[in-house]
């Protein structure tokens, strides 16, 4: 599913004196296929943009559409797939199914009193027909060891006897038991341990190798960004500054310091390297990285004999 | 975070807001007394012009203050509606006859038209001015006043400052986890929850998988709140100080003037101006 985004606007508490703009003018077209980042403030929009793209935000009406095109401002669209959210009549029930999304702290919003029931709610809420036993079963299984829990041993366990990291992955289960094509994730290692976060991050490949086709992550954490994504846009006061592979958005390491934004280690040290001398390029993935080290000493060596 | 404000607080600066919590406060029942004191309809005039100072001065749209009859109108109209009807008299206060229709236990004066203005006005003082007081003053600040108004209760070893902490936890936790039953819901919702569909008990039952977590939030926060109060060694047995600091001004002494005219004037029009009513 192709998500297309073009001139998308959003303020929070609209004619209120508490309105707060949090999107302007946002145009994003993300392909299907990508392992998509966001990166951002907290408040750049990041998280509203992503809310859009399931329906959860809904963008303004037609009416208020057509009171814009008349002001001469360019006229919003939003689409995922064949689905077009400006559309009031879209049926969002059947775009939510094939567009999942993980919450930053997803543990908090698991509630039933067994594993297999949480994971299983979203599967119910989707079912065209009643489920038997067997099928919710085998979904439930398939999702939990996709993300690495026996399926066996913790199906009957309480979600909250869980530790942190299970119960995040529970979460998770939940959401892609549907097999969503479109799985989005706001901030998904947050508050996990280094262990825990790479746990997190070799999950969402394995998720993006043969579960779901697009994986759009939010995130603070640059070097999950440049390990791990396709592409990235970086969100600032509700505007897209840049829309671009890893590879050259973390060329402009100032540019991103000076947003206040970090950079991934790989940044750092190849710019460390340009203070003393040492023009290397890579594409910022640590593997690249070494990569592109190893060369730089080698032809050095080479030289040198 | 659909709704940021809550309470009807409405943040502006102006003359009204700076007042002293327990002056408005105090003014509020001071008010209220007044209204009641108010015999006939020169009474509720002077009242009527009191409120309008004080809408004037506190710079809420007038849109807003009137929004807060709304709440009652179902009141005001049943309020009307039976003194219309069922209020017998033979008082004549225009050219026509004194009764209109009288049938059974139905009348309709003009007695009971007079009446019922009277009662209706009454009421839309009232709950006007009651919004005015939380339109311009902070949940926070309220409970403050409170606490100060209460201080005397201390005497009889009533936990008044406990008690005031409680109501500004609860105060300051209801944005929060107005906040939290938003993100539950809408990550509820993009399992497929569906919260509108149904019979009643679907309905009812739909909500389980917000309540519990959300409840289990509550705790949370309650208890990692009691750790760092303890951490900070919180008692309130202490004698505390406070960060902001309530004060009497020049603008709580005009409005004190405003207050004394009030009800001088109200008692006065009572003693000597019977009529109308």
């Amino acid at each position: 599913m192709r998500i297309v985004a073009e001139h998308l606007s959003y303020t929070y508490n609209a004619k209120s004196p508490f309105s707060a703009t949090a999107l302007r003018d946002v145009s994003l077209t993300i392909e299907e296929g990508e392992f998509f980042g966001i990166i951002g403030h907290t408040g750049s929009g990041k998280s509203t943009f992503v809310q859009h793209l399931n329906g959860l935000i809904r963008t303004p009406s037609s009416l208020k559409r057509k009171k814009k095109r008349k002001a001469g401002e360019q006229e919003t669209t939003l689409t995922v797939g064949e689905y077009d959210l400006t559309n009031k009549k879209t049926n969002f029930r059947a775009l939510r199914r094939h567009v999942g999304m993980v919450f930053q702290y997803p543990e908090y919003q698991l509630f039933a009193e067994t594993v297999k029931a949480d994971v299983a709610f979203g599967l119910k809420n989707f079912a065209d027909k009643k489920l038997t036993e067997e099928e919710i079963d085998e979904a439930v299984r398939a999702a939990l060891e996709v993300v690495g829990l026996d399926f066996e041993e913790i199906k009957d366990a309480s979600p909250f006897e869980l530790s942190g990291g299970q119960k995040r992955r529970v979460a998770i289960a939940g959401v892609i038991v549907t097999r969503p094509e479109v799985l989005i994730l706001d901030e998904p290692a947050a508050g996990l341990d280094p262990l825990g976060k790479r746990e997190v991050m070799e999950l969402l490949h394995r998720l993006h190798k043969d579960w779901c086709k697009t994986v759009i992550i939010v995130s603070h954490d640059m070097d999950e960004i440049s390990e791990n994504c396709t592409r990235a846009a970086v969100f600032e006061e509700g505007q897209v500054r840049y829309v671009l592979p890893p590879a050259q958005l973390f060329e402009k390491s100032d540019e991103l310091i000076e947003m206040g934004l970090d950079v991934p280690l790989t940044a750092k040290l190849v710019k460390l390297l340009r203070e003393r001398g040492v023009e290397i390029a890579c594409d910022f993935t640590t593997e690249g990285f070494l990569q592109a080290v190893l060369a730089y000493y080698r032809e050095r060596k080479g030289a040198a004999q | 975070m659909k709704d940021v404000s809550f309470g009807q607080y409405y943040p502006t600066k102006s003359f009204v807001h700076n007042l002293d919590p327990r002056f408005k406060i105090v003014f509020l029942i001071a008010y209220i007394v007044a209204i009641f004191l108010a015999k006939n309809f020169y009474g509720l005039a002077a009242c009527t012009g009191v409120l309008i100072l004080i809408v004037l001065f506190s710079r809420v749209p007038l849109g807003k203050v009137l929004r807060s009859v709304r709440g009652v109108l179902f009141l005001v109209i049943f309020t009307a509606a039976l003194n219309i009807f069922f209020h017998p008299g033979e008082e004549v206060y225009w050219n026509g006859p004194a009764v209109y229709l009288s049938y059974g236990i139905i009348h309709v004066t003009q007695a009971g038209i007079v009446f019922s203005l009277f009662l209706v006005l009454r009421l839309v003082l009232l709950v006007t001015c009651a919004s005015m007081l939380t339109y311009t003053t902070t949940p926070v600040s309220l409970t403050d006043g409170i606490e100060s108004l209460l201080t005397p209760l201390k005497w009889v070893r009533f936990p008044v400052h406990a008690m005031a902490l409680i109501m500004s936890i609860a105060l300051r936790f209801i944005p929060i986890l107005m906040d939290e039953t938003e993100r539950i819901k809408n990550a509820q919702k993009a399992r497929g929850a569906d919260f509108e569909r149904g019979g009643l008990f679907k309905k009812v039952r739909g909500f389980v998988p917000i309540l519990v977590p959300l409840i289990l939030s509550a705790f949370r926060r309650a208890d990692e709140l009691g750790d760092a109060m303890d951490a900070r060694c919180y008692s309130s047995g202490k004698k505390r100080t406070k960060y902001k600091k309530l004060r009497f001004t020049w603008r709580d002494l005009i409005g004190f003037f405003v207050m004394a005219a009030l009800i001088a004037g109200v008692v006065v029009m009572r003693i000597y101006l019977g009529a109308p009513l």
